[in-house]
């Protein structure tokens, strides 16, 4: 049941992607150019996905439990740190540069864009990087600092 | 500052949202968990018990989604003007931040506005913000 739930949101929100317009890099990259010619169109897909999501999230956040019973994993982290402002700041970037984020990337790239598969790639190498930085450079030194 | 007429498709991408905001729905109330994309591929970089499976079914669905787009008709054009390069070092930038940010447009943008979570929306003009910055450099400036 977990599985098919997680099948059929993954089919659905891959086909608001596709119908918004937002895997198309051009449509994206048209947002974010404010002193160019503005394709506002980005606003109204957040706009209509926030809009759902209110209802969603407010009612997920009474809830115990979902629908199928398991546990609610929402985020408790409330910290504006620097890690959530420069790790934002540099997929900013990233975004900028090429007009994919990861869920339009991912559509593309199974839709045979070959462009995509060159991002997507780089962004898997991007997430192993970081993973390998946290095993060798960040644990170790948050265990140092407590044994000091 | 000019509309893009041409290019601007108000009612497709407010329907698109609201699929991608009813998606979000029943991750949340069926599965408990949040759609943030970047955290559900993340997480099956280093899988642990109980968190695979939905997580590749989530993929399995989003990799369908085209497919089943297919049956209506052919796809929307993209327009990638990035070469190799451009695409790689983005990625790259990608995955790091949205690493280090704990999430992306979707896990920030959406489900931790949606929660009206303020590390969200810090995130969320952040990643907007470089965005911005970003094409401005590159399309006027470079």
């Amino acid at each position: 049941m977990n599985a098919l739930g997680a099948f059929l949101a993954g089919l659905v929100f891959g086909v608001g992607l596709l119908v918004s317009g937002m895997t198309d890099p051009g449509k994206v990259i048209g947002f974010l150019d404010l002193a160019g010619a503005w394709d506002p169109s980005l606003a109204f897909v957040m706009g209509g996905a926030v809009l759902v999501g209110l209802f969603a999230f407010g009612l997920a956040k009474k809830r115990a439990r979902s629908f199928f019973g398991g546990a609610m994993h929402l985020p408790h982290n409330r910290d504006i740190d620097n890690r959530l402002v420069g790790g934002s700041l540099v997929f900013g970037i990233g975004w900028g540069l090429a007009g994919f984020c990861p869920g339009p990337a991912l559509v593309s790239f199974a839709a045979g864009e070959e462009k995509a598969a060159i991002f997507v790639a780089a962004m898997l190498i991007g997430m192993l990087l970081y993973r390998g930085a946290e095993r060798f450079i960040h644990e170790p030194r948050r265990q140092a600092r407590h044994k000091a | 500052m000019s509309i893009d007429w041409s290019h601007f498709t108000p009612w497709s991408s407010l329907a698109g949202g609201l699929l991608i905001g009813v998606a979000a729905a029943m991750l949340v109330l069926l599965n408990g968990r949040v759609a943030g994309i970047s955290g559900i591929l993340g997480g099956l970089l280093a899988p642990r018990r109980g968190e695979t499976a939905w997580r590749a079914a989530f993929l399995a669905g989003l990799f369908a989604a085209p497919l089943l787009m297919l049956l209506f008709g052919p796809s929307v054009d993209r327009r990638i003007d990035a070469d190799f390069s451009v695409l790689a070092a983005a990625g790259l930038a990608v995955g790091i931040g949205t690493s280090y940010g704990s999430g992306c447009t979707s896990g920030h943008g959406v489900c931790g506005i949606s929660r009206l979570s303020p590390r969200s929306l810090a995130a969320t003009a952040a990643f907007m913000l470089a965005g911005m910055a970003t094409v401005f450099v590159v399309r006027h400036l470079a």
